[in-house]
């Protein structure tokens, strides 16, 4: 084992994820006091760009694990490439993020690798030992948990997004590529084909900020309201399960204990309650907006800032100010 | 064929969570225990597939946990599992994860399953790890978060749809395979009372740490994190409401955003 600290560099055609940037502040903190190095390992096909924004983002060092058979993700392949770079390297921490791809890949990456696992991170330090510890959210927010980790075995995270800001100060890395060597039974996943959701409109999961609807906006044509105001504020539109489940909305758009979980800089959450269970899934926002006739509604008690008033009024003005100081500026 | 479903039993969603002293876990009297939401969509597509099938041999349900845990096993056995399998041993009860992954899949490595049916993930710990890590103990495929899963008519393969960030995708796989259940696939159907009396003579099997070789030398060799320091969520600073007219209202909102809270 090395003091290294090793980044899965997350990318999807080329475009690396706004959240694995984001790993190099919290692994920066790390390597500072292990006296390692930062190593990222972008694992694709054609991932020149994708390299390059971690290099901007600051690493020392920059692994490519490059392979037409690697242009898009599957759980068997993939796996194979980190634990090659995880082998090479011999780090004592590997940082992923908490994203749909780090969260599936982590826990096989840990059984290969005898490793130990925490997920959905939103602190992580080093104890007296040099061991890992971190904080993360239990029981869908309702707690939080310190999570030690053996001295002895590599200790991987998956962080939430949005937790730490993307440097911007880097350039300077020094960049290798490591040839892919598929293992066997590894091509018992096959990707026939992957359908985008409605080019326009962002998906939550990906969002700096979310304008979200819940069962008050009554039917699918009225969530055009809110599509307008996600519009002018370049956000993603999701939704309550109420919603979702009376035809409103798809569920993938669902927020909550079984839609997504969701961590932008700015939540809007207009007609919807804040039962346990939606909350589960946005209370880690930075910064909510409550907009709701009810001035009982538990969502006023996680929200920033609350209007009590109809949203059919209250969203269009909003998206008609937003418009306003966007021509000004 | 056969399949086998994991399931945990879980505090219900709207469960106010009270720390335990000593802050290593939650204080557990008078919660109420339900099967994990994501494993209801696994023990439904289980049956589900045996009602559209002629060659479904058997599906049998396993948990590793606590005596009280066999209760959810009825609840899988009364929805249309035949048989379960509980592990449940004190040597096991400061696993982590992937150490009852680790278990688990130790446990089952014999058992000729073709199809493992799991859930997302769990609502206590929120993890998502012991599916994707069965499969790799198992030397398995598997599919995370699946919103539409079909078996292909000579039971040698599926197709599933996943969802990622702004996408879905369709993925074939051969079997015998891991799959981890997303919201979307389908709800569980409530257990008839007809159904939930013959659940009482299915057959469950114990398990305990005499039965799986070389327990403790498996687990020392994977996961090792220990929870400690529960605590109440960081608390959000008091909000504001924001008086005045529907208009009014929405200037101050929009000053505020960008003057205080800097969030556009
Ligand atoms: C196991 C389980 C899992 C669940 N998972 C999820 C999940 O992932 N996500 C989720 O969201 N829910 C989930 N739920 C459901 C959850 O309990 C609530 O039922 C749901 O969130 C309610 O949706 P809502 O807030 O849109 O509807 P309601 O609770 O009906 O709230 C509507 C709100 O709109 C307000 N309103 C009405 N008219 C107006 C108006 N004109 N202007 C402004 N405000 C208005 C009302 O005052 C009310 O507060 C789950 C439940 C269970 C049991
Ligand atoms: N103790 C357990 N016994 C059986 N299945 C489990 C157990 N823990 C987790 N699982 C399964 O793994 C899924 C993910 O759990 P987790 O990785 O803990 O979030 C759950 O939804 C269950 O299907």
């Amino acid at each position: 084992m090395t003091d290294d600290i090793l980044i899965f560099a997350e990318q999807r055609d080329n475009r690396i994820h706004p959240a694995a940037l984001q790993l190099v502040t919290p692994a920066r903190a790390l390597a500072d006091k292990t006296g390692g190095q930062v190593v990222a390992c972008v694992v694709g096909d054609q991932i020149d760009t994708a390299a390059a924004a971690m290099n901007v983002a600051g690493v020392n060092r920059i692994i490519t694990i490059s392979n037409t058979s690697l242009a898009v993700y599957s759980a068997t392949r993939y796996r194979t490439a980190l634990v090659a770079a995880a082998e090479k390297v011999q780090p004592r921490v590997l940082l992923l993020p908490a994203s749909f791809m780090g969260r599936d890949l982590s826990p096989r990456v840990a059984a290969r690798l005898s490793a130990g696992l925490g997920t959905d991170v939103v602190e992580l330090d080093l104890d007296g030992d040099g061991a890992l510890e971190i904080h993360r959210p239990i029981y869908n927010g309702k707690a939080s948990a310190k999570l030690t980790f053996a001295r002895d075995r590599l200790a991987i995270a998956t962080v939430r997004a949005n937790t730490f800001p993307a440097p911007t100060d880097g350039g300077a890395a020094a960049t290798e590529s490591l040839a892919f060597t598929p293992g066997a039974g590894d091509d018992r996943i096959t990707v026939k084909g992957i359908e985008r959701a409605g080019g326009e409109v962002k998906d939550v999961a990906e969002a700096d900020i979310i304008v979200a609807g819940g069962r008050a906006l009554k039917n699918e044509q009225n969530f055009a309201l809110l599509y307008k105001l996600a519009k002018e504020l370049d956000a993603a539109v999701g939704a309550s399960r109420a919603a979702c489940d009376a035809g409103y909305q798809p569920h993938s758009r669902q927020v909550g204990l079984t839609g997504k979980t969701v961590t932008p800089k700015l939540y809007i959450a207009a007609g919807i309650s804040g039962a346990i269970q939606h909350l589960a899934g946005m209370r880690g926002s930075k910064v909510i907006v409550n907009i709701n006739t009810d001035p009982e509604a538990p969502l006023a008690q996680v929200a920033d800032y609350t209007i009590q008033h109809d949203l059919f009024k209250v969203i269009p003005a909003l998206t008609a100010e937003v418009r306003a100081l966007k021509a000004q500026s | 064929m056969r399949i086998l479903v994991l399931i945990k039993q879980v505090p219900d969603s709207t469960t106010r969570i009270k720390i335990a002293a000593g802050g290593t876990d939650i204080d557990r009297t008078g919660v109420k225990l339900v099967v994990n939401p994501f494993d209801e969509f696994a023990i439904e597509q289980a049956v589900r597939l045996r009602e559209a099938r002629s060659d479904i041999e058997q599906i049998t349900a396993l948990t590793v946990g606590p005596a009280k845990a066999a209760e959810a096993l009825r609840t899988a056995l009364a929805v249309g599992c035949d048989d379960g399998i509980h592990i449940q041993d004190d040597a096991f009860a400061g696993f982590d994860e992937l150490q009852t992954a680790r278990l688990i899949a130790t446990a089952v490595k014999d058992g000729g399953y073709d199809l493992i049916l799991v859930g997302k993930q769990e609502i206590d710990l929120d993890s998502g790890h012991v599916g994707p890590a069965v499969a790799e103990f198992l030397d398995l495929p598997h599919v995370g978060t699946a919103v539409k899963f079909e078996l292909a008519a000579d039971g040698k393969s599926f197709t599933a749809n996943r969802r990622v960030e702004g996408a879905e995708e369709t993925v074939q796989v051969t079997l015998p395979a891991v799959v981890t259940c997303e919201k979307g696939l389908c709800e569980m159907r409530y257990p008839s009372l007809p159904n939930l009396m013959k659940a009482k003579k299915k057959p469950i099997k114990q398990v305990t740490a005499a039965d799986v070789p070389d327990a403790a030398s498996l687990f020392a060799s994977v996961g090792g994190t220990k929870m400690a320091d529960l605590q109440p969520p960081p608390s959000r600073p008091p909000g504001k409401v924001i008086p005045g007219e529907p208009e009014e209202a929405v200037k101050e909102l929009v000053r505020l955003l960008r003057e205080e809270a800097k969030a556009i």
